[in-house]
């Protein structure tokens, strides 16, 4: 009985992402347990804000976990993954951008509203998603290849949007999406964060974009003859990352009220990737579990904030990224648990067979 | 030459997750022999063979060949190196090589390729054989028949002791399957030992010298040919005398409505882009009709068709004497038809989900994308059929590709069944499936009808068609070129139809 | 019928891969002409394609690996990574302010690294049979890591023997040109474009001529039938990989033999482009169709488009990274375009 219940328990999605999750925590633990202690402070501007170790995971894992929700989706529909997110948020980003400083790259004031030019980047965000989608499910290229185009393009598109200059934002306002806002202690990103969990889960809810999904990530042909339209589908998915991506850069653009084309959200297709591998998500698509996938870049985020606080340059974080995500598909892969369950069969055996001599 | 034992299997255990596939099974091949390996889908003939050629290991069991005992078989190649060459039912060629490297490739130990050599062997090969194809053309832009020659070419060019053709004929035409008996009646007067899987009788009594009759992955015997007349064959095949199949449909009643003489659907002029000419046809209410036809003879393309499941490029199609377009399955679906198609794990589960979700899905594509059922639904509806139609899952939570082979087609029909469609198309429902659950089909098709739904039944078993169908349309090469009701719904008349010529 | 298979023979006749090849070399002709034609002086001069090549030999070298890998079904996005650590390690062994290494030793290092990311990763997707996306990926991680924790500063080396080696060039005969004084000036390669072309003839005589080489195409058309026809399809998927990495350790000497620095961003992108040359040459990334010599004109494009552009006058920035997409992007349309004509000239 329970064996049963342990096995359920490791045979869940959750177990490997929760259980590397656990021992992170228990490290710092051991090594310092001020690791855990948030503060109460005031900061430049003399507004009450949060800080510690947690509250930079929870500030700096936002990007990533708005993107791992939008990237799961489109693993799980088309079986391969978009690594132009990063190319793309600048893109949204510089769009974003323009249209608030306008030709001026030094404006005095705001040429548009915040949220006319939020609008304008998730159209532009939505039409980048498009691209790759239909590049994808009309001209069957794979998407790993398919977007591989804007992830080349992206960020000169970037940059020649704003004609290679670097306008910076002038209201304080908008820097308050990537930061805090008076008053409140908590960094918004979190708030921006919780909306977009609570808005996919209702879009889960309500709609059957998760069967669907699915369905198309397992069988397109059969899905097909249940009445599913697997370009459509395939397109949505594409279509959602944009705007994910529209929002992650709303953000990134927000911290720095300015962007730099060949640097912003560098790399950060890589770890969207990795956030749902973490999760325990097959990234050759079909079923999907997108909580486990945020869970997956709050990890990543974990193993990074982790990694500054022992000094480790950010340069040489990639090689412990490295090491830590072989270990867990070494261990997660299905080759590898088949013959650790013989191992223990053996054993057993051998116990058993022990005991019938004795 | 005669009788010397070339191939021993013993007690040969093959077990899958939820399915027994081989259980003790024996078999015996001696040299100079072609030997049929008989039993219905399902009955363990393929599971035997890639036992044999090293593709699964087996669980228990002994090989013994040529003489040497216990050989040790863990990868085609070892096979091949054994002496043992394949031709497989579906084809195992790389499309992206060239004719002759597919003759080639994975034999031999040279480390480099000789191509002017390799090519003129090869047509050397092909011409002999009368292939339609040169050496050097790459194998995808060949057809499935000359791909499938390509294949039978290598095998025997290999330098075999035991060649084994699984469903090799069933792409062929008449004059290549001529051509193939003619080369198998070569090698085995060479002393080949040749094992010969096929679903077609006539060929079984027209080259073989011994079968072998496996039946829900048992073993039922071995016998001479001569010793064994069809009808034993077959009932030892079915595990039934052939009196006890003949009445399910004498006790059932046909559906006596007002409306029974009503067309629900009818088409003129239908065709679509997989390759059928364009065809009449038309169903009424409480009617089982069905496509009959050798296989590849544009059968499952027809309802293909008519559910829109291929790219429809003509025809009209009438509802109830109203005019219809049917683009897509969905269109198709609105129209309350329903199709179960021909090939269950392509194009029929979604095998990472769960029984419940499969159940539902196509009703839930039907009420909308954004109006999903609520878990307590879903679960009721899945229940619900679970219990009607005897599906043996662990729950309604299971993935679909755990259940057996019979299982998940029930699946698939409480699928369509859920939409309670007025016509209901089942291309091959029985394929691959064990014999207690073909039957609970089959009554259920005579069930259903009873209560006045329409439905076409397709099926590669004659018997089958001829004991649910009031009605049988006749194919031939892409066309329909008949129909049979009433009297002359009888084999010989069916094969003489398909057959074709005055 | 008949009028079919007559209009289906030439486009029929010829393989995948030789089709993707012919485009691509047609394109690529055309490409040159036009420039010599309408943007005259630099591209008159043969110079200038030797320019490209002395510029892009590195690349050639590791696209022709990943090439390898796509034909056989697989992925290797760590070469960029191993370049960049080849260098800085060999930067490191080298420079008379560190090691003060040998010339030759510094060589066996550069493969060895390669060697080692080439058999690691390839265990890891033949026979554990993980996704070589992700193994490759943290590769990438892995060497970009390891570079920075070798060396964080660039900086360029100082050894006699290497400065030596780097500074070699190798007169192309009859390939010169007359200054505006009129003195003759030799054209030239370096060394790692002798080594490139090379690794492009051997490649391509081991890929269509040994078994070897046979079975990277059978495993990337179909493994399962791969399999059934008695090819190793692990012991190849393997190798695919081993190949790979061995190529971008000698594609990385290569290229620190062509900018004589070691730093952490050096061959950044290296990966993608080299994806993106194969694919212009003609290799799909569904595996089974491609060609290290239409690869070899993949990176010629590559580059002859980013000097098309600057000579043409666009010469901000951003103009490169849209027209390379934009070419790329030409050629996955013909490819699918291609491939489905291809599926339903059959089915007819």
């Amino acid at each position: 009985m329970n064996k049963s219940l342990l096995k359920k328990i490791t045979s869940n999605q959750l177990f490997i992402p929760l259980l590397a999750l656990f021992l992170l925590a228990i490290i710092n633990l051991i090594v310092d347990p001020s690791f855990f202690k948030v503060t109460l402070g005031t900061n430049n501007e003399g507004n009450p804000v949060l800080s510690g170790y947690l509250i930079t995971i929870l500030d700096y894992g936002s990007e990533l976990a708005i993107l791992a929700i939008g990237m799961t989706l489109v693993t799980s529909a088309s079986g391969g993954q978009d690594i132009s997110v990063g190319a793309t948020i600048a893109i949204t980003g510089s769009a974003m951008l323009r249209v608030l400083c306008g030709s001026n790259t030094r404006p005095e004031q705001l040429a548009a509203p915040i949220i006319v030019a939020f609008l304008v980047a998730c159209i532009v965000g939505m039409l980048c998603g498009a691209f790759n989608g239909a590049l994808v499910s009309i001209f069957k290229i794979q998407p790993m290849i398919a977007t591989l185009i804007l992830f080349t393009a992206g960020r000169s598109i970037a940059a020649w949007i704003n004609n290679n200059e670097l306008p910076i934002v002038p209201d304080p306002k908008f820097k308050y999406f990537g930061g805090f806002i008076p008053g409140i202690p908590i960094p918004t990103t979190v708030f921006i964060v919780i909306i977009c969990v609570i808005v996919t889960a209702l879009i889960l809810k309500f709609t059957n974009l998760g069967l669907y999904t699915q369905s198309v990530g397992i069988n397109e042909k059969s899905s097909r003859l249940n009445g599913i339209n697997p370009t459509m589908i395939k397109m949505l998915a594409f279509i959602f990352l944009g705007l994910c991506v529209a929002v992650a850069s709303l953000i990134k653009v927000s911290r720095l009220a300015t962007i730099n084309y060949s640097v912003i959200a560098k790399d950060i297709e890589m770890d969207a990737i990795l956030a749902v591998a973490l999760g325990g998500n097959s990234l050759s698509g079909g079923k999907f579990n997108i909580w486990a996938s945020v869970l997956g870049a709050y990890i990543i985020q974990f193993l990074t904030t982790t990694l500054y606080k022992f000094n480790v340059q950010s340069d040489a974080l990639a090689a412990y990224k490295a090491v830590v995500v072989i270990l867990l598909v070494v261990f997660s892969a299905p080759k590898v648990r088949e013959s650790l369950s013989r191992l223990k069969t053996k054993k057993a055996l051998k116990a058993v067979n022990k005991g019938e001599t004795k | 030459m005669e009788n010397t034992t070339l191939l021993e299997m013993r007690s040969i255990d093959k077990s899958f997750p939820g399915v027994h596939a081989l259980q003790n099974v024996d078999f015996t091949l001696r040299s100079g022999e072609i030997h049929a390996l008989m039993g219905e889908n399902g009955a363990g003939k393929s599971t035997l063979i890639k036992v044999l050629t090293g593709v699964y290991s087996k669980d228990q069991g002994v090989i013994n060949l040529d003489g040497r005992f216990d050989v040790k078989i863990h990868s085609p190649q070892d096979a091949q190196n054994l002496g043992i060459s394949t031709v497989y039912q579906e084809i195992t060629l790389c499309p992206n090589l060239t004719v002759a490297e597919n003759m080639y490739i994975g034999r031999g130990k040279k480390p480099i390729t000789n191509w002017r050599k390799m090519n003129s062997d090869a047509d050397k090969i092909l011409r002999k054989l009368d292939i339609p194809a040169r050496a050097t053309q790459q194998l995808g832009t060949c057809s499935i028949a000359v791909q499938q020659m390509v294949a039978i070419a290598r095998a025997v060019d290999m330098d075999c002791k035991v060649l084994i053709l699984d469903e090799p004929t069933s792409s062929l035409d008449e004059q290549e399957v001529e051509k193939l008996f003619g080369l198998m009646r070569d090698l085995k007067a060479t002393g080949v030992g040749i094992i010969f899987v096929t679903h077609f009788l006539d060929q079984v009594y027209e080259v073989c010298d011994r079968i072998t009759v496996l039946r829900d992955g048992q073993l039922v015997g071995e016998y001479e040919i001569k010793d064994l007349p069809r009808v034993q064959l077959v009932s030892k095949m079915l595990g039934k005398e052939m009196d006890d199949l003949s009445d399910i449909k004498s006790d059932q009643d046909a559906y006596l409505g007002e409306d029974a003489d009503e067309p629900v659907y009818e088409a003129t002029q239908l065709w679509s882009d997989a390759g059928i000419k364009p065809f009449d046809f038309h169903i009424r209410k409480g009617e089982v009709n069905g496509f009959t036809g050798l296989l590849g003879s544009g059968r499952s393309e027809s309802v293909r068709a008519i559910f829109g499941a291929d790219r429809v490029l003509g025809g009209i199609v009438r509802m109830h004497g109203r005019q219809v377009h049917i683009r897509g399955p969905k269109d198709a679906m609105k129209n309350g038809i329903a199709y179960l198609p021909e090939d269950r794990k392509i194009d029929g589960i979604i095998g990472d989900l769960s029984v419940r979700e499969n159940i539902i899905l196509a009703l839930q594509v039907m009420k909308g994308f954004f109006k999903p059922f609520t878990k307590a639904q879903a679960y009721a509806f899945a229940d619900e059929y679970i219990k009607k139609l005897n599906i043996k899952t662990a729950s309604a939570d299971t993935p679909v590709k755990s259940l057996s082979g019979g299982n998940q087609q029930k699946v698939i029909l409480a699928r369509w069944l859920l939409m309670h469609p007025e016509y209901l198309i089942l291309d091959e429902p029985t394929r691959g499936i064990d014999v207690g659950t073909k039957i609970d089909i089959q009554k259920l098709v005579l069930e259903l009808a009873k209560d006045g739904m329409s439905i076409t039944f397709i099926s590669s078993e004659t018997d089958e068609m001829l004991r649910t169908c009031s009605r049988l349309i006749v194919m031939r090469d892409r066309k329909v070129v008949g129909e049979l009701s009433g009297e002359d719904l009888t084999q010989s008349m069916i094969m003489s139809t398909i057959a074709g010529g005055e | 019928m008949n009028k079919t298979k007559l209009k289906g023979g030439i486009f029929n006749r010829v393989s995948d891969t030789n089709l993707l090849l012919s485009i691509t070399v047609v394109i690529f002709i055309l490409m040159y002409l036009g420039a010599i034609i309408f943007l005259g002086s630099g591209f008159k001069k043969p110079q200038m394609l030797f320019n490209i090549l002395n510029a892009n030999a590195a690349l050639i070298i590791t696209a022709c690996g990943m090439s390898l890998v796509m034909i056989s079904g697989s992925i290797d996005i760590s070469v960029g990574g191993v370049v960049a650590l080849v260098s800085m390690c060999c930067a490191v062994y080298l420079d008379v302010n560190h090691h003060n290494g040998n010339v030759y030793v510094s060589m066996l290092i550069a493969l060895g690294i390669g060697l080692a990311f080439g058999i690691i990763q390839g265990l890891l997707v033949a026979y554990l049979n993980i996704q070589p996306f992700i193994v490759t990926l943290a590769g990438m991680f892995f060497a970009r890591g390891m570079t920075t924790i070798v060396s964080t500063a660039p900086f360029n080396v100082k050894n006699q023997a290497f400065d030596k080696l780097k500074l070699t060039r190798i007169n192309v005969p009859g390939m010169g040109s007359y200054n505006k004084k009129g003195l003759y000036i030799p054209a030239y390669v370096e060394i790692g474009v002798l080594v490139a072309l090379a690794v492009v003839v051997i490649l391509f005589l081991v890929l269509r001529y040994t078994r070897l080489g046979r079975a990277f195409y059978a495993v990337g058309g179909n493994q399962q039938s791969a399999l059934m026809l008695g090819v190793n399809v692990k012991r190849t998927k393997f190798l695919s990989h081993v190949f790979c990495g061995l190529l971008a350790g000698l594609g990385g000497y290569v290229y620190f033999l062509h900018v004589g620095s070691g730093a952490a961003s050096h061959a950044t992108g290296m990966e993608m482009n080299a994806i993106a040359s194969s694919i212009i040459g003609g290799t799909m990334l569904t595996g089974g169709v491609g060609n290290v010599v239409g690869t070899l004109f993949g990176v010629l494009s590559l580059s002859t488009i980013q000097n098309i552009v600057s000579s043409a006058g666009l010469d901000q920035a951003w103009w490169t990274g849209i027209t390379i997409a934009a070419m790329l992007c030409i050629f996955l349309l013909i490819q699918s375009i291609v491939i489905r004509q291809r599926k339903r000239a059959l089915k007819r």
